[in-house]
């Protein structure tokens, strides 16, 4: 991999993505424990190699299409807590006035079309952006996210075909987290599914999802590839949920064991493993780290007693926005 | 003033506003060679090329959802969909992704698409090739609706569609493509949500859609030979809807009936009779009345077919039975 980035600042940018989508998420968990969210919430703890490694990959203009867990490639395409925190809790100083809630934040000046609360949904929308891209000469690149559960929907794969035919930038990233809700993957998605991108004639690879340097490294590459007009690709990202579907999911044990998910924390977290290769190649400390943390963790905090505190939409707004003005 | 057909009106309003801008392309299953079926937009790829008229795959979701995302980037699109039965296949691409985009962002993201797809029955076409599902759309808030009844109002409404920041879904009935009308060679555009009185009059509006404007003006020339005067509106877009015009026009006649092709049950029918209950009941003299498509799926003989839509006769016999209040 001769793209890794392989500069300090790189390194260490990639850390801090990674720690501020845990710290966010840690947080949005408590509001829901703590009954101050309206609605549920799907957490992102586990797979933050993902959303980093490949949102690190981008620049601001690319777009990406994101998921019903969708926090992480939020915050790693550049969106800060403030606004995303009162768009979870409703308000009107939220990403989206308050309208859209988690499961769909969109942030188009960073260039996330938003999380879309359909299974495999935005495959459409990132694909059209690509369409765009390739139409308006901007150089841009897309990338779809989606789990391994959207491999179920028709919409997917006729949006590849026609990005394979149409030659677009686009990469279709597949996070398979093992579980599509409270179901094992191998028990929906039949075959090799790597095969099944390969059957349109899309370049496909798999990569470890929880090493956020692997991801990146093979994301800018295809990214570069893709600007150059050899996409569109498929990505395979093998990662895992800590948490259960929802944030209301707390008895997993019929659907996983507690084993599985003690092995998966202990054994291969991104951000652990990550601390000890920035450790042991020595390109940072212990105090340096433990630092950038308590920042995020109080940014986190304060973001949430912002959003707590902050107005609720006026009534006015309900019929707002319903179309666009000409 | 000359005369063209309405599909030859569909054709100019697109290539005239492809002219215009750049980002205007458009997405579908046979419309570039082959022009459509209905040839409706041919000559169309050797004018703009085959990067602006892109013929698709047999994928209706799939064209319908990238035309959604270039909407929202920078293009825009317009989605042909062949048969406007083919709705049920997108609904979520349309309903759920380019409806609520704009809304659920706050008002960030725009989805300046246009849907052209047909509605009709009585082609022998059976009950997945025929069907007028407008009302379905209609009920979805963030979809305009635009349901022109001539060729003047095919061009007029499909450039302002096509200027239009927000989803429009513009139903054309596919019995009507050769039918000619008068259409300026000059630019024109027909505002959204401004009907039309097609045909003035004292004694009772019919409100009429579409491929029933024409049944409706036909009912009001037998009428008038029973001197009874009927005044004929078209509502041209379904959403957003000309409240104030019907309105003003039950006040002033005092009797109603509303024909569209689309099923008659929780159909547009029943949304407009039901403003006008809500709006002008105490100038009403008689219940308001529908006549829509029978409540069946629609039949492939033509022995049956011809009884599933309303006619100019219906709507004469319904006239005559509120006037002579027998209803």
């Amino acid at each position: 991999m001769s793209n890794i980035k392989d500069n300090r600042e790189s390194y260490l940018q990639m850390f801090r993505q990674m720690v501020r989508i845990r710290a966010f998420e840690e947080q949005a968990n408590q509001l829901y424990l703590a009954a101050k969210m309206p609605g549920l919430t799907h957490m992102y703890i586990g797979q933050e190699a993902v959303a980093v490694g490949i949102c690190e990959a981008l620049s601001s203009n690319d777009k990406i299409t994101s998921t019903h867990r969708g926090h992480g490639h939020c915050v790693a395409k550049g969106a800060n807590f403030k606004q995303m925190f009162c768009e979870l809790l409703g308000k009107e100083e939220g990403y989206c006035r308050g309208k859209g809630g988690s499961m769909h934040i969109a942030d188009q000046a960073n260039g996330n079309l938003g999380a879309n609360a359909i299974v495999g949904g935005s495959a459409g929308i990132a694909t059209g952006a690509a369409l765009s891209a390739k139409q308006l000469g901007s150089n841009e690149v897309s990338v779809c996210f989606f789990g391994d559960g959207a491999l179920g929907q028709g919409l997917l794969y006729e949006t590849m075909n026609m990005a394979a035919l149409w030659k677009l930038p686009v990469i279709y990233a597949c996070e398979n987290n093992l579980y599509g809700e409270y179901t094992k993957v191998e028990e929906m998605a039949a075959g090799n599914l790597l095969a099944r991108a390969e059957g349109f004639g899309i370049e496909s690879f798999e990569v470890d999802g929880q090493d956020v340097l692997a991801v990146n490294a093979l994301t800018q590459e295809l990214v570069e590839r893709a600007r150059k007009g050899h996409g569109p690709f498929f990505i395979l990202l093998n990662t895992y949920r800590y948490h259960g579907h929802h944030v209301g999911d707390i008895n997993r044990e019929y659907y996983r064991s507690k084993e599985e998910e003690t092995t998966w924390k202990r054994d291969r977290d991104p951000i652990t493993n990550f601390t000890k290769l920035l450790l042991e190649k020595k390109i940072s400390t212990t105090e340096e780290l433990k630092s950038i943390e308590h920042q995020i963790e109080t940014e986190a905090e304060e973001a949430v007693n912002y959003a707590l505190n902050a107005a609720w939409p006026d009534a006015s707004e309900v019929d707002m926005h319903v179309f666009a003005s000409n | 003033m000359r005369e063209i057909t309405f599909g030859a009106a569909v054709n100019e309003a697109i290539a005239e506003e492809m002219r215009l801008d750049d980002r205007v392309i458009i997405l579908g299953e046979d419309v570039a060679e082959a022009g459509t079926p209905f040839k409706v937009l041919s000559g169309l790829v050797e004018e703009f090329g085959t990067q602006r008229v892109v013929d698709t795959p047999i994928s209706e979701p799939g064209f319908t959802g990238i035309a959604v995302g270039a909407a929202m980037t920078g293009l825009r699109p317009i989605v042909d969909l062949m048969f406007g039965d083919f709705l049920f296949l997108i609904m979520d691409q349309l309903c759920n992704q380019a409806a609520k985009t704009h809304y659920m962002s706050g008002g960030k993201l725009n989805v300046p698409m246009v849907l052209r797809t047909n509605m009709g029955a009585t082609r022998r076409s059976a009950a997945q090739h025929s069907q007028s599902l407008h009302a379905l759309v209609a009920h979805i808030p963030g979809l305009k609706v635009a349901m022109p009844s001539s060729a003047y109002e095919a061009k007029g409404l499909m450039k302002t569609a096509i200027r239009d920041n927000n989803p429009v879904v513009i139903f054309e009935d596919k019995l009507m493509y050769n039918d000619k009308a008068k259409v300026p060679e000059e630019e024109y555009l027909i505002n959204f949500g401004e009907a039309e009185v097609l045909h003035s009059g004292k004694d009772i509006t019919l409100i009429a859609t579409s491929s029933m404007v024409q049944q409706a003006e036909l009912a009001a020339k037998s009428l008038a030979e029973k001197n009874i005067s009927a005044e004929v509106i078209d509502p041209r877009t379904i959403s957003p809807l000309d409240e104030t015009t019907i309105i003003n026009s039950v006040k002033k006649t005092s009797h109603a009936i509303v024909i569209d092709e689309g099923h008659k049950n929780f159909g547009i029918t029943a949304e407009i009779a039901a403003r006008i209950s809500e709006k002008a009941f105490y100038y009403l003299d008689a219940p308001v009345q529908r006549l829509g498509a029978m409540d069946v799926p629609v039949p492939f003989s033509p022995a049956l077919e011809d009884l599933t839509v309303p006619t100019a006769q219906q709507i004469h016999n319904r006239a005559v039975m509120i006037l002579e209040r027998k209803i």
